[in-house]
């Protein structure tokens, strides 16, 4: 299980790093194996920090990550080598991932040669075209090809497959998507939703909220860089409580329902968020200010359904989050 | 106004050939009409709606032709076209927001543009003023330098300025791609509200997202392959396509409120064909479950119904 | 991939890329150099002049089998451009040829070791300081902005003068490490932009270490990059080695084109005598190996570049 614990990013900007930049603060959930989280915001949401700071590829400036309980910036040297057994990260644009000049498999030589320096060739090539029939492609139609020479979505399959090789429990998947055709987007996604069947945690990126919805048991709602409502996904769509969110659900463009009837549908707001800045004067570059450590960053609505804000005025809670 | 546009094609040149981008398009759209044109990437929708305003360096005309509210507008001769552009037809292009001149203030561009086009600022200010009210800006965005806008106001500015001579016909590449979604439909709607203000007449949105179109457009062209599949209003092609391209791209679209659990959803296997050398016959023909023998022969884009035109033997009910 | 099912046993549809497919872009990029090195004039006759040149360098010997240094033929004779007297006669009785085959030897020599030499100094601070970015990096560009602002001539000249002996090798590593900063320069501006891809934190998440990284997938991409400036330190350190041996501040032993020169005008050939095939032919020999290389330079540039190809 991969645990976040009020993990923040902060970058030093202005002439000699005067000033800081929050883009993470305070965001705290977890992946559980089996599961697929959708971790949902928009441009500047610092969504893909989140996913870089989990694959250790950006240090994390405040907060843990635990995996297993165990922390993940006590790791250096060889043990980054093992945690990478187990986490990987698929990203966004296909073509940007592969090493142009080479063959597209060379990403299995570069595991091959990492962690299964002394496999037989034999045993070896089996356990890559099971891979490769995991993740349903014809081993013979895309070994031994360059890059161009393959599509966006057999690129993206490619990617899963060699996460596969390894002992993986979580997967990051970044926008894996959006680069990809219509017709081949819903293949890629039933991957995934097949891969959690098997057992894997995938904590998907996205700022579509449709495939989010498809294809997670849990959502989380990230708005510059904080949570804004986090829950189970059917909660989270079903009665979306914070303005931010509702805002991002009526504006998703649908088929078969309008956005005024999906306005409608919507219906009033949990009652009487007042004081939040994004309630009356979104959108507005409002900031969440400090709160210390021992308070809860999120109110609990219900049973596996979170909300950031300010204050929520009714009978069961009265709480500055 | 309207639009008629007649067996156009047109080509790309390549070292390799000529790459069938567009191979005979014919369809009309009608006054007031908000066209949508949707389809994978590589189907030709981009180099339809470039070559009804401008054709690049690289496209070749080949045939066909284009008329609007009667006359006939010669797409072959870039410099011929110029009178049309901007008056007539104008195009809101992809990447609009960085179309604009970092290095000068908003205004300033407008008025340089406008200039080169025989009127003169003061005389546009007024209107350009309302309208840049009616989008939901501030005026002295006039005043400022694109760096200092968002995406959605460049986005939204770009759309102003495109618009600024109440063209009959807009062309909007790809507009809500590179937006956020909260911005999409605030741009997305912006569009419409032009059309019905009246400052421009008939729109076509290309996009590869049905789903917008399904909020803001009258009627859908779907191509693939650089042919046109299939043309009808838009519930109909969303409620009842016919064409098996349209049917499996729209089931494919997983929305809100559908769960991978409850309804698994499928894409169409493989991929579009190369347009090279595109194959003879229907070109949906290796992906497309319902083919049979008379798709070696190419389907004719014909209309089964009134204002439901489709390319699929199937479809018009024609058997082997 | 996989054909739907229930698809007619409709004859095969042409796959995609069908044209261009089973060439990989290394490949395609060897045989469009091949093609285009072929039909680039400035590359051919560059390489034709570097060609023959060393070719003069190598077998020079066995054409010519006299010694550069030995003095016993008629002083300050002639050229008659027969075998033994190509070149004619120092003021001492030389062989203006064979002495211009063994200069140009040195030069060669020089130019490979000292360009070598600033080649791989300029790699690995270049490498170095644009893979890690940070502290690193700004430590590595003072560094670089000193080497590159110290006048080497000064330095030079203050070595030389506690150093009683100098030999080529002396004078290729001082060329070596002083010439490297503009090509750890550009090495580093390159590997900025390529460390931010995806293919590169692909290679992180596959417990690839960062030299590793940069040597396996780095570098490789800047191959031609990498390439060309290697050809502009050679033809650099063999300019400036000719520079400081006409100036005197060359090995003190030994013999190269520059010397030549220097050993000609000090000895008065040039103007007093009129010795003019003493100094000419090494002229024009620096001049033809540098120019040739410039010359290769551009070429290159352009086959590897395609928007600067003049079709």
């Amino acid at each position: 299980m991969l645990s976040l614990d009020r993990v923040s990013k902060s970058y030093k900007i202005g002439t000699f790093g005067g000033k800081d930049l929050l883009a993470v603060r305070d965001v705290s959930f977890d992946v559980m194996t089996g599961e697929v989280v959708s971790l949902i915001g928009e441009s500047g949401s610092g969504k893909t920090t989140v996913g870089k700071m989990i694959l250790k590829l950006i240090d994390i400036s405040r907060g843990t990550i635990t995996l297993d309980g165990e922390d993940i910036s006590r790791v250096h040297g060889s043990g980054v080598k093992s945690y990478y057994r187990h986490v990987q990260g698929v990203f966004q644009d296909p073509f940007s991932s592969y090493n142009p000049i080479f063959k597209a498999d060379r990403v299995f030589s570069l595991i091959r040669t990492e962690y299964y320096s002394g496999m037989p060739s034999s045993e070896w090539t089996g356990k890559l075209e099971a891979a490769l029939r995991g993740v349903s492609l014809d081993p013979g139609q895309v070994l031994n090809k360059y890059p161009h020479q393959l599509s966006g979505g057999q690129l993206q399959r490619l990617l899963v497959a060699r996460a596969l090789l390894l002992d993986l429990k979580i997967l990051v998947a970044d926008e894996i998507i959006s680069m990809l055709d219509a017709s081949t987007r819903i293949d890629v996604l039933n991957l995934l939703a097949d891969l959690k069947s098997r057992g894997m945690g995938i904590l998907f990126i996205t700022h579509d909220l449709s495939l989010g919805n498809y294809i997670s048991e849990k959502t989380v709602i990230l708005r510059r860089g904080a949570v804004v409502e986090m829950g189970a996904t059917d909660k989270v769509f079903g009665h979306p409580s914070h303005p931010y969110t509702r805002l991002l659900v009526s504006s998703v463009p649908q088929l078969h329902k309008k956005w005024a009837q999906i306005e409608e549908e919507l219906g009033a707001p949990v009652a009487g968020i007042s004081g939040c800045p994004f309630h009356d004067m979104y959108p507005l570059a409002g900031r969440m200010p400090e709160r210390p450590a021992d308070e809860p960053t999120l109110v609990q609505l219900e049973d596996d359904h979170f909300v950031g804000c300010f204050e929520l005025e009714s009978e069961k809670v009265r709480q500055v989050a | 106004m309207s639009l008629q546009v007649s067996d156009l094609r047109v080509y790309y040149r390549t070292l390799a050939g000529d790459v069938k981008a567009l191979d005979g398009a014919t369809f009309a759209v009608a006054d007031k009409e908000i066209m949508g044109l949707a389809g994978e990437s590589g189907c030709g929708k981009s180099t339809l709606g470039n070559s009804l305003i401008r054709l690049d360096g690289r496209m070749k005309y080949v045939a066909g032709s284009v008329t609007l509210d009667g006359n006939e507008l010669p797409i072959w001769d870039s410099k011929e076209m110029v009178q049309y552009r901007f008056w007539d037809v104008s195009e809101i292009p992809q990447y609009a927001m960085s179309a604009m001149n970092p290095t000068r203030k908003i205004g300033k561009m407008i008025s340089e543009l406008v200039q080169s086009r025989g009127k003169r600022y003061s005389e546009i200010k007024p209107e350009l003023q309302h309208r840049i009210d009616l989008v939901g800006l501030q005026r002295d965005v006039l005043d400022r330098y694109p760096i200092e806008l968002s995406g959605g106001m460049k986005q939204r500015m770009v759309m102003v300025i495109s618009t600024l001579m109440d063209p009959a016909l807009l062309i909007a590449d790809e507009i809500t791609s590179a937006l956020d979604v909260s911005t999409q439909r605030a741009v997305a709607e912006t569009l419409v509200s032009f059309r019905d203000h009246g400052f421009v007449r008939s729109m076509i949105v290309i996009t590869h997202d049905v789903s917008i179109l399904y909020q803001i457009a009258d009627s859908i062209l779907i191509m693939y392959a650089g042919k046109l599949a299939e043309k009808a209003s838009t519930s109909v092609i969303i409620e009842k396509p016919l064409h098996p391209y349209t049917r499996m791209l729209v089931s494919s679209l997983p929305e809100v409120g559908v769960r991978y659990a409850d309804k698994k959803l499928s894409g169409i296997p493989g991929s579009p064909p190369s347009l090279l050398n595109p194959p003879t016959g229907c070109r949906f023909r290796a992906r497309c479950p319902l083919a049979f023998s008379k798709c070696r022969e190419e389907p004719p884009f014909v209309e089964v119904e009134r204002d439901h035109w489709v390319a699929c033997w199937k479809a018009t009910g024609t058997d082997a | 991939m996989t054909a739907a099912p229930g698809t007619a046993t409709a004859p095969s549809p042409p796959s995609q890329d069908a044209a261009e497919d089973a060439t990989p872009p290394a490949k395609r990029a060897r045989g469009e150099f091949l093609f285009f090195a072929l039909r680039s004039k400035k590359f051919l006759i560059a390489s034709a002049i570097l060609l023959f040149l060393a070719f003069l360098a190598i077998f020079g010997p066995m054409i010519d089998p006299t010694d550069p240094i030995a003095q016993d033929g008629l002083p300050q004779r002639h050229p008659t451009l027969d075998p033994g007297n190509w070149f004619g006669q120092t003021y001492f009785g030389e062989d203006v040829f064979a002495q211009f085959v063994s200069g140009l030897q040195a030069t060669f020599f020089v130019g490979f070791l000292g360009g070598g030499l600033a080649a791989a100094i300029g790699m690995a601070v270049g490498f170095t300081a644009g893979y890690r970015g940070g502290w690193t990096d700004e430590v590595l560009n003072m560094i670089t902005n000193v080497f590159l602002v110290i006048p080497t001539l000064a330095v030079l000249l203050v070595i030389t003068s506690y150093l009683q002996a100098r030999g080529v090798l002396f004078e290729a590593i001082f060329i070596g490490m002083t010439s490297w900063p503009w090509a750890a320069r550009a090495i580093r501006a390159q590997t900025f932009s390529l460390r931010s891809r995806d293919f590169i934190d692909l290679a992180k998440l596959s417990g690839r270490g960062s030299w590793k990284i940069i040597v396996t997938e780095i570098a490789p991409n800047m191959s031609s990059y990498l390439f060309l400036t290697f050809i502009l330190l050679f033809g650099g350190a063999i300019l400036i080695a000719a520079s400081l041996d006409f100036i005197g501040l060359g090995p003190t032993g030994g013999l190269s084109l520059g010397l030549m020169m220097f050993n000609s005008v000090t000895y008065g050939a040039a103007l007093q005598l009129g010795i003019w095939w003493w100094f000419i032919p090494p002229g024009i020999g620096i001049m033809a190996v540098v120019g040739a290389l410039y010359v290769m330079n551009v070429g290159l540039d352009e086959i590897f570049n395609p928007k600067l190809r003049e079709t």
